[in-house]
């Protein structure tokens, strides 16, 4: 019989694993919708960044220079929502939908053009904190992991700050509540909009490459499996607060984690209602909650100047 | 405004088709139809170079290809990462109405389309796998079925697999409980239990064919309970070896050989050769029968091929019992329970 700090150890660790690409990509969602912009094309956008990483990686064999790629390309597919959801004025569901498949796509067609097969990486290594990764299990749990997973954990409280103590938070927070009062007060509607869309674009980027080079250190086609849109709920799940959205991530992560520590252990519930559980008590909590907390008021419209 | 976004849209689509859908196809220039030349489609749920299930019917159909005389005498189309039933329901129809010889839906979910479609072109093979259902009891005469033994394979490499674990404990990652995962999983914890009892083999289902991520980290879940010798099935393992490899314990692959991914800790593959089984349905088919055998790939007609990483040292008496365990299992003096 395993021992329990062993099994718990192990829960918490890949719980913390597990958790970074919804990280990455949820931030930048609520990076989105805090604006007024829903962008539910994260998914293809993650597996546009994911490839591109992986090959400029693969390529060069730097794996920083795929973070740059991921970054350059979740910022092109960002700027293209931008455009579609600022100045197109598009319903957002449907595009970002559009977007999401064409990330889909073109990750496989590229795949296939310039790599046809499965190939490997060598992903961002463990970094040991010193001191803090000697400590009895908590070093093990958080302090023994690659860089890419720290950045997802550091971008919580960097936005948290962004939206509460900058002004350009302020003005991200206005736009997204009430466009016409900003726009009247000089703030820049569309300016703050193609800001908050880049970055998620850049950042659901960065969550692929999260995936690609430095937790699985491949890439398959369709490797996210839908990742993405966890990553929207998690952002309602969160009521649109980075705090909010890590605890989304982490039960997730948590419960996913869970299920499969409970196979192994044997514990006698059937795999099914397992591999449901993640799903079943996001719901759950998602019913339980959001209804107390109100999205961004401006959500899903687009601004109209009128001029 | 809104017409612009249409187009956007669609053409998002158009671009996603050319990346997964039936619109790839390999030989793009069209070769003249001469009465002789026998045309293959085939309908794979993940890519052609997934290097597990879809791969290995595809290195299959190339090997027939290279049999009959190259692409003169055989034309192979294909329309790969066709996980959603409704399109693959349409590129079988598709293949069929342009008059492809034989049609191979290669997927059980493509089942219940197969079914409705077969009987509207009875001039047109189809084969389906894995399953040994040809519909031969619903009256269609035209589907050839297939499937493979994945648990003779699944039991040998389970045998080395308890010989060379060390903690006595084995991790496998599957996918989802059913059919060739979970005929392979039966298989290689028979084989491990019947080398050494005491060994403890962890199953984990992840619930899903794609999910690299939950694959991945179900074999750290192996890991730190102490397994050191992994296996796995299904395309999503990709992101299992790798955590294979960085932990250095050992890895068991299946369906198509997976070494090249990890040459360092590959041990063995369990390796998928359908030529077998399609030799026989398009010599079928040129006699005029369009279906109604199942065939079986086995050890014993060479369609399972236990396949050796040359780069991996195996001790010579644990490559006697992986042999002494393929010849019992071919004289039928190992039987393996998988019910």
């Amino acid at each position: 019989m395993m021992s329990p700090e062993l099994i718990i150890v192990g829960v918490l660790s890949s719980t913390i694993r597990l958790a970074t690409p919804y990280l990455y990509a949820a931030i930048g969602e609520t990076f989105g919708q805090r604006s007024g912009v829903l962008n539910l094309g994260v998914d293809g956008q993650m597996l546009i960044g994911a490839f591109a990483a992986f090959y400029i990686a693969f390529t060069t064999g730097n794996l920083w220079l795929g973070v740059l790629a991921a970054v350059i390309v979740g910022a092109l597919m960002g700027l293209a929502m931008a455009f579609v959801s600022v100045n197109l004025q598009a319903e957002q569901g449907i595009s970002g939908i559009g977007f999401y498949l064409f990330g889909l796509g073109m990750s496989e067609l590229l795949f296939k053009m310039l790599l046809g097969t499965v190939e490997t990486v060598k992903g961002f290594p463990d970094l040991e904190i010193p001191f803090l990764s000697d400590i009895p299990y908590i070093g093990e749990i958080f302090f023994q992991h690659n860089i890419m997973v720290y950045g997802a954990f550091l971008l919580v409280p960097i936005a948290w700050f962004i939206f509460n103590k900058t002004t350009l938070g302020l003005k991200i927070r206005s736009v997204g509540e009430n466009p016409e009062a900003a726009d009247s007060l000089g703030v820049s509607v569309a300016r703050v909009r193609y800001f908050t869309i880049i970055l998620a674009g850049i950042l659901s980027g960065v969550a692929g490459a999260s995936m690609s080079i430095a937790l699985l250190n491949v890439f398959q086609q369709n490797m996210t499996s839908g990742l993405g849109f966890i990553a929207v709920a998690l952002v309602y799940f969160g009521a649109w607060r980075a705090f909010g959205v890590l605890a989304g991530a982490l039960l997730f992560s948590f419960v996913n984690s869970l299920q499969l520590w409970m196979q192994v252990l044997n514990i006698p519930i059937s795999t099914e209602l397992a591999i449901m559980l993640p799903y079943i008590l996001t719901i759950v909590v998602l019913v339980l909650t959001v209804s107390k907390v109100r999205p961004p008021s401006a959500l899903t419209k687009p601004f109209d100047r009128g001029d | 405004m809104k017409k612009l976004l249409f187009v956007l849209v669609i053409l998002a689509l158009a671009l996603t088709a050319c990346g997964g859908a039936p619109a790839e196809e390999a030989p793009a220039e069209e070769a003249p139809a001469t009465a002789e030349m026998f045309k293959v489609a085939v309908i794979m749920p993940s890519s052609i170079t997934d290097l597990a299930f879809s791969q290995s019917m595809y290195d299959a159909l190339l090997a027939i290809q290279e049999e009959m005389g190259g692409e003169e005498a055989m034309e192979i189309v294909y329309s790969e990462g066709m996980f959603v039933v409704d399109d693959a329901a349409a590129a079988i129809r598709d293949y069929a109405t342009e008059g492809y010889d034989l049609v191979i839906a290669h997927g059980s979910q493509y089942g219940s389309s197969l079914q409705e479609i077969a009987p509207d072109f009875p001039e047109t093979s189809f084969a389906w796998g894995t399953t040994l259902n040809t519909f031969s009891e619903e009256g269609i005469t035209n589907v050839f079925a297939y499937e493979a033994d994945s648990q003779e394979g699944g039991y040998v490499n389970g045998v080395i697999a308890a010989s060379l674990s060390e903690a006595g404990v084995i991790g496998v990652v599957g996918p989802i409980e059913a059919g060739d995962a979970s005929l392979y999983v039966k298989g290689f914890v028979a084989g491990a239990e019947a080398t050494n009892p005491d060994v403890t083999v962890n199953v984990n289902w992840i619930g899903s064919f794609s999910d690299v991520a939950l694959a991945s980290e179900a074999a750290n879940t192996h890991v730190a309970a102490g397994a050191d010798v992994l296996t796995g099935t299904a395309q999503m393992v990709v992101g299992a070896v790798g955590v294979a490899e960085e932990n250095g314990v050992l890895w068991f692959g299946t369906q198509s050989s997976q070494t090249s991914l990890a040459p360092d800790i590959v041990v063995a593959n369990q390796v998928y050769d359908w030529t077998v089984a399609l030799d026989e349905m398009i010599t079928l088919i040129g006699e005029g029968t369009y279906g109604g055998t199942a065939y079986t790939i086995t050890l014993e007609n060479g369609g399972i091929v236990m396949d050796y990483n040359s780069a991996y040292d195996l001790p010579e008496d644990v490559k006697a019992a992986a042999d002494a365990a393929v010849e019992g299992i071919i004289d039928g003096s190992i039987v393996i329970p998988v019910e």
